[in-house]
């Protein structure tokens, strides 16, 4: 694998305001900071409308940005786009493909497009590991939805990208396809391709991204190591259900962070996040608070305990539960 | 891989072939058509009408209304064909990738530009060749003849991209050819030589710029012409020289194309 800690793309306070009608203005993105390392798969989460799009847009030319700077590969943006670009790949979120063209020849143009001499075996090898080899002389109409996304995933990386952006890679795509996805997703940052991926799919960037970077409303929350921040934010949520209900809260387990449920039958442990002073051990936490309870006489039926996903602290994170 | 910083002839010459590809997909309506309705112009005007009308500035009316009718085909296709070219990405979101190309507008114009000036020789060539079916005619300065088709096709191919550009709608997209360019043609002398309009129409006509390109190419036909074909030369490389710059203002600002 690559060296992970050469920077292959940096940003710096790069804003970008929209300027709407009657003199309104939004600000897509305001004052992002962030270095892409050569060779990780980094995802972007983010709601509807965070900026993610625009900040992919800003990079590959599709948005000009209102302020900052972009470097790739060491080239300012503003002044060498052209070697920039040439080794950049895109891959949009929409499904916008040439429809009457057919398959080979609409990878083989990007390919040209993008300055590389035409090479029939590079692009046949490219439709073979995306499995559109046998559609290689049909028109693009023809294809399902799927395959539409991997022609242009085919097309995005006709002219051997070393950095590649999927814009929603998995967006509409169904789950045999998504892992398929995945899986060649993987096959590239094993051949050294740094991938920056946008994603709705929280389980996505769980199982794929090295980083993951939180964008809402136009600024970046946080970026760390994906199992950074599973550790740091990562809280443990027990429930146990009481065999009689109580009317308040023992003394004896006052010192846990637990609450009892109104009609008093469930008690919920919610803790074990570094960041909010937990040992990072939710479950051990647990486990005596068990035994407290029974030392205290009380008896439970049941316990239900789960460690938050990257989903559930994404939520948090962007309904501004936590700040980062 | 060698990689000019600077140019990205690759780029440009895959646009080239592209555009000439989309030509071809679409052989019926880019060649076939505009064949048939020339033709019928041969017929109506060159043979049925043509047959009783005098020569026009020494030249049998059949023969003299070819330059005409061929201008006004290659106006209005070689228009709506460019403007087309680049309004259906747009419209499909496919130019996302010409813009994320390391294609400038150099590159953009001369793959558009070039593929143009091709098809408006192509049809040229197609429209020539019908017309001898039906009049007799020949071609006094062919390299002139050719010279000035590619002139006018670069110079309407950018115009049209100009269009395809500025039109947020099909509607606007068809609107420019239709109230504009065909009129012009039709009242810039396709049919009459502007010498034979009495004063004021004679003056008033050429205020209207497509009668020096009928002119123009009338004279690399037969020698004659209303206006000095230098004039019309000089007219359509100025009209050429203010499309591209206004589409390099475009490109640099982004305007329509870029967020």
């Amino acid at each position: 694998m690559a060296r992970v800690s050469e920077t292959i793309l940096k940003i710096e306070g790069l804003t970008k305001v929209y300027s709407g009608a009657k003199g309104t203005s939004v600000k897509a993105l305001d004052g992002v900071d962030l270095e892409i390392r050569k060779g990780e798969i980094f995802a972007l989460l983010g709601p509807n409308g965070a900026g993610k799009t625009t900040l992919i847009g800003a990079v590959c030319g599709l948005v000009r940005p209102t302020a900052g700077s972009i470097t790739a590969f060491g080239y300012d943006l503003s002044k060498n786009w052209r070697s920039a670009r040439a080794r950049i790949g895109l891959v949009p979120q929409e499904l916008s493909t040439d429809m009457f063209e057919t398959v080979e020849r609409a990878v083989t143009y990007s390919r040209g497009l993008f300055g590389h001499p035409p090479d029939k075996e590079r692009i046949a090898e490219i439709l073979r590991s995306l499995s559109l080899y046998e559609k290689r002389d049909s028109q693009i109409r023809e294809l399902s939805g799927g395959m539409k996304r991997r022609v242009l995933i085919a097309k995005a990386l006709a002219h051997e990208p070393e950095l590649l952006f999927l814009d929603e890679p998995t967006a509409g795509v169904d789950v045999e396809l998504r892992k398929g996805m995945w899986e060649q997703i993987s096959a590239l940052r094993e051949r050294g391709t740094t991938i920056i991926l946008t994603t709705h799919y929280i389980e996505e960037a769980e199982l794929m991204a090295d980083r993951v970077g939180v964008i809402r409303a136009g600024r970046i929350l946080m970026v760390d190591d994906k199992s950074a921040i599973m550790q740091r934010m990562g809280t443990t949520e027990a429930l146990i259900t009481l065999s009689e209900p109580l009317t308040e809260l023992p003394s004896a387990i006052a010192a846990y962070p637990v609450t009892l449920s109104e009609d008093g039958r469930e008690l919920c442990y919610r803790g074990g996040a570094v960041s909010a002073g937990g040992a990072g051990s939710g479950s051990e936490e647990v486990a005596s608070l068990t035994k407290a309870l029974i030392a205290a006489g009380i008896d439970y039926r049941g316990i239900d305990v789960h460690d938050s996903s990257l989903e559930d602290i994404f939520v948090d994170l962007v309904s501004g539960k936590e700040g980062a | 891989m060698s990689f000019n910083p600077r140019f990205n002839l690759r780029g440009a010459w895959s646009i080239y072939q592209r555009e000439l590809m989309r030509a071809m997909r679409t052989a019926f309506q880019s060649i076939l058509s505009p064949v048939l309705t020339t033709s019928l112009y041969f017929v109506v005007f060159g043979t049925v009408i043509g047959a009783r009308m005098e020569p026009v500035a020494g030249v049998p009316y059949g023969a003299f209304i070819i330059p005409g009718l061929l201008m006004l085909t290659l106006l209005g296709e070689t228009t709506s064909n460019s403007s087309f070219g680049i309004y259906m990405p747009r419209f499909t979101g496919t130019i996302y990738e010409l813009l994320s190309a390391p294609v400038g507008v150099a590159e953009t114009l001369i793959g558009f530009v070039g593929a143009a000036a091709t098809k408006g020789l192509i049809l040229a060539a197609i429209i020539l060749g019908t017309a001898t079916f039906f009049v007799d005619y020949q071609i006094e300065h062919p390299i002139y003849a050719i010279g000035f088709i590619m002139l006018v096709t670069a110079s309407f191919s950018l115009f049209g991209f100009i269009l395809g550009i500025w039109a947020d709608s099909f509607e606007k997209l068809g609107i420019i050819p239709l109230l504009i360019l065909t009129p012009l043609t039709f009242l810039g002398g396709t049919f009459y030589s502007i010498d034979d309009l009495p004063e004021p129409w004679n003056t008033i006509a050429l205020a209207n710029p497509i009668a020096f390109l009928v002119s123009g190419l009338r004279w690399t036909f037969y020698g004659t012409s209303d206006v000095s074909i230098w004039t019309s030369l000089g007219l359509t490389l100025g009209f050429l020289a203010l499309c591209t710059a206004v589409i390099a203002y475009i490109f640099k600002t982004g305007w329509r194309l870029r967020e």
